[in-house]
């Protein structure tokens, strides 16, 4: 079996991926999917600590799946904006949609 | 009833009567007086009950009635207390007599004298006299006089008054003593105002209660003297040997005055101005303002009799010190001579009578100064009994007159002025009568008069004792009071009526007249019971008031000897004075032909006016410069008026150097001032770009993650 630290290496870089993609992308879909990579890499996580730790105790995989949850929720919510804010605007460059200033 | 409790209970039916006619009754004229004159009866009852009993009981004089209460805790130890009791010893008892009676037949006279039973007047107005009131009668109108608008409230007063006298009377210490004694002193202010919106009445009220002040502050002192020398007020504690003794050789450290001679003297300065004498004397005439019935009982037969009963009580202490004893006899002899004269000059017929009495005082005070015990009781007694008498007589006077001005209706003729009378034997013949018995008795007719009695007692005794200024003076004050007695009963009575007014005079009614033939034959007869046991070197009875009142003292004070030259002097004065007083003024009929209107006896020596430029105008001047002025305008309002400035000026600098910079503008202002800058400054990092946003969270997580790291891992 794999040792912990390479899932949660696996993870980290996972996160990192999601991180650069949300800061770089102008593209706001491609930022909500960089959101996606960071959510996933903490399911990751959450499910390796549960394999390695105590295996009885299930709050691990259930916390993962609470957060597909919210994810598919977030993920929803974060695209009707995306088509409301293109139908508004008719743009999904993040960098354009600055309304949120003084 | 126990004697005993009979002397609790003879103060107190006249106070109830006061507290019930104020409360109750002042409404009700009839209920007041009947109240009122109750009260004085049921207290007459009692006293003359205990005189009574005390007469029955052998050497009263060591076995006096007494009673005491434990009243006041005074803490040194659980049973020792400031004692309140009454005491009735042979003196007490004499005195209780008089005053009863006087009492009682003043509140008697007051029914008559405040016209009860006559119509409301025309235009009352309280606080004065009553004017009158026109009456239809057979188709035609006049004018009678008409009821006292104040009638139950003058009714109260007495009622007050005559609970201080007989507490005074009755205490067997200084201090309820003094209380009844101050009593007496508000009631006489109170009385001596009654007519208050008279201004000459309410100056005379203020000018009594001031001038007795002075003294009363002086016996007020003593008593404290007293109580710190000895530890007691009650007088058998400090009428014993030891107290005494020490009284007298302890030293007072004012000029050499011993404590008793000290304490002696400063209440003998409390009954200078209760009985008026030299130099606190000028109350006295003025306090005739107040109704007549006052004037007999408060001005003649009782409270300034009190004044002399002071020296009475206290007399076995202030006979310790001989320079005490000196001032005592100077003071009294003085002032019995200097008022004499003074009432030669005067044409109000109560003002002769004030002046009278302020005479007859001195020659009380002067026997107690040299020791005439006994006499100076027995003048006291006879002295209110024809006093009362002869002021109630004039009061009756006064009021046949104002009969007379009312049926005239001119208003201008002063009723009390002896000038306006004359003849006036015929019209009122009862008045005249008793008012010849009071007259003489204060005269002192020979032989069937009291006063020739008492007065002759005095000079007896100042003879035997050697003391001849006192002799020499006290006759020639005599010989004055017969002549001014003379010119009085001659102006009121004798000769024709002078004005239209003294021919319409009318005698009273006989609530008036009853007490005027009471008291005169207690102004005859009670002489008798002090005749001296070999008068003329005749065989008669032992001198029973010199035994009995004698008996106070300790040391029962020897009979004197008879003797012709006191007695012939007596003769001589009283005689001559008369006589010359019917000579001199039988064909005067105005002030004019009147040979002793001399200014300076007119005006009272100037006294009243000395008074005022010595006192009365620097009191003015220093309450108007220096207490008001100075006091109260400058120092106290100034301070007062320094208050607002000053607080101004504080809260300009709090304001100006704290409340503006630092509140306002640091704190105020400058937290704003700070808030919008910082606004101005961060607005910058609000791009609006979402990941301008997350960049700088990342860059903040990082940034406080790696502190954490540094100081939580290292």
């Amino acid at each position: 079996m794999v040792p912990l630290s390479w899932y949660l290496i696996f993870a980290a870089l996972l996160f990192s991926i999601g991180l650069f993609g949300v800061l770089s992308r102008r593209n706001a879909v491609a930022i909500l999917l960089g959101i996606e990579l960071m959510l996933n890499s903490v399911n990751i996580n959450l499910a390796a600590f549960w394999r390695y730790g105590d295996v009885t105790q299930m709050a691990g995989q259930v916390f993962a799946i609470i957060v597909f949850a919210v994810a598919a929720a977030e993920v929803s919510v974060g695209l009707a904006l995306v088509i409301s804010v293109y139908r508004r605007r008719n743009t999904v460059v993040a960098d354009d949609i600055n309304m949120m200033k003084w | 009833m126990t004697t005993e409790t009979l002397m609790w209970l003879i103060p107190l039916p006249p106070v109830l009567a006061f507290a019930l006619i104020v409360l109750f009754t002042n409404r009700s004229k009839t209920l007041s007086h009947t109240l009122a004159v109750g009260a004085a009866f049921l207290s007459l009852l009692g006293s003359m009950i205990v005189f009574v009993r005390a007469l029955g009981v052998e050497h009263l004089g060591e076995h006096p009635f007494e009673s005491s209460v434990n009243w006041l805790p005074l803490g040194e130890s659980v049973e020792t207390y400031f004692k309140i009791g009454v005491l009735v010893d042979p003196t007490t008892a004499v005195v209780l007599f008089f005053v009863a009676i006087t009492i009682f037949m003043i509140f008697l006279y007051s029914v008559g004298y405040h016209n009860f039973g006559q119509p409301e007047g025309d235009h009352n107005q309280k606080g004065l006299p009553p004017h009158g009131a026109t009456v239809e009668e057979h188709g035609h109108k006049h004018v009678v006089p008409s009821v006292e608008p104040m009638y139950s409230r003058f009714f109260a007063f007495l009622g007050l008054f005559a609970f201080g006298m007989y507490v005074l009377v009755l205490s067997d210490n200084l201090l309820t003593f003094f209380v009844g004694w101050e009593i007496m002193g508000l009631c006489s202010y109170l009385l001596i105002g009654f007519w208050y919106a008279k201004p000459s009445a309410r100056d005379a009220a203020v000018k009594a209660f001031m001038t007795t002040r002075i003294g009363d502050v002086f016996m007020l002192l003593g008593i404290a003297y007293l109580y710190y020398a000895t530890g007691t007020l009650t007088f058998r504690e400090i009428f014993t040997e030891e107290v005494l003794h020490t009284l007298a050789t302890v030293p007072s450290g004012f000029l050499g005055f011993s404590a008793a001679g000290l304490i002696g003297l400063l209440l003998f300065i409390g009954t200078v101005g209760k009985s008026a004498q030299f130099p606190l004397h000028v109350w006295l005439p003025d306090a005739m303002e107040g109704p007549t019935p006052v004037s007999a009982m408060i001005h003649a037969a009782t409270m300034v009799s009190a004044g002399v009963y002071a020296v009475v009580r206290m007399f076995p202490l202030i006979s310790l010190d001989a320079r005490t004893m000196t001032i005592v006899a100077f003071i009294g002899a003085f002032t019995a001579i200097f008022a004499a004269t003074i009432a030669v000059a005067q044409n109000d017929i109560k003002r002769v009578l004030a002046y009278s009495t302020i005479s007859q005082l001195g020659f009380m005070i002067a026997a107690l100064g040299i020791g005439a015990y006994v006499a100076a009781v027995f003048h006291l007694i006879t002295h209110a009994f024809f006093k009362a008498l002869l002021f109630l007589g004039s009061g009756s006077v006064i009021h046949g007159m104002e009969h007379g001005v009312l049926h005239t209706g001119n208003h201008h003729v002063d009723p009390q002025d002896m000038f306006n009378m004359g003849g006036l034997r015929r019209k009122m013949p009862i008045t005249f009568w008793t008012f010849l018995i009071g007259g003489f008795a204060l005269a002192g007719f020979p032989l069937i008069t009291a006063g020739f009695w008492s007065k002759d007692e005095i000079f007896a005794d100042a003879f035997a004792n050697g003391h001849w200024a006192v002799f020499i003076t006290l006759a020639l004050a005599a010989f004055m009071t017969a002549f001014y007695t003379m010119r009085q009963i001659t102006l009121t009575f004798l000769g024709e009526p002078r004005t239209q007014e003294a021919e319409h005079a009318q005698e009273t009614p006989w609530t008036m007249t009853t007490p005027l033939i009471i008291l005169s034959i207690f102004a005859i007869a009670y002489g008798w019971v002090g005749i001296p046991e070999d008068f003329m070197g005749l065989p008669l009875q032992p001198n029973w008031l010199h035994e009995f009142v004698g008996g106070t003292l300790a040391e029962h004070p020897e009979t004197i000897a008879f003797s012709w030259i006191p007695l012939l002097t007596s003769l001589v004065v009283a005689l001559g004075g008369l006589y010359l007083g019917w000579m001199t003024y039988r064909s005067v009929s105005s002030p004019a032909e009147d040979r002793f209107q001399i200014p300076l006896l007119k005006n009272k020596y100037y006294f009243d006016e000395f008074y005022d430029r010595a006192f009365v105008k620097p009191a003015y001047w220093f309450a108007e410069n220096v207490v008001y002025r100075f006091l109260d305008q400058g120092v106290i309002d100034g301070i007062l008026h320094s208050f607002g400035p000053a607080t101004d000026r504080l809260g300009s600098i709090i304001r100006n150097n704290f409340d503006l910079p630092v509140i306002n503008r640091f704190f105020g202002d400058g937290s704003a001032e700070v808030t919008y800058r910082a606004g101005d400054k961060l607005r910058a990092v609000q791009t609006g770009r979402i990941q301008q946003y997350l960049m700088l969270a990342l860059v903040v997580f990082i940034a406080i993650g790696a502190v954490l790291y540094f100081f939580l891992m290292a």
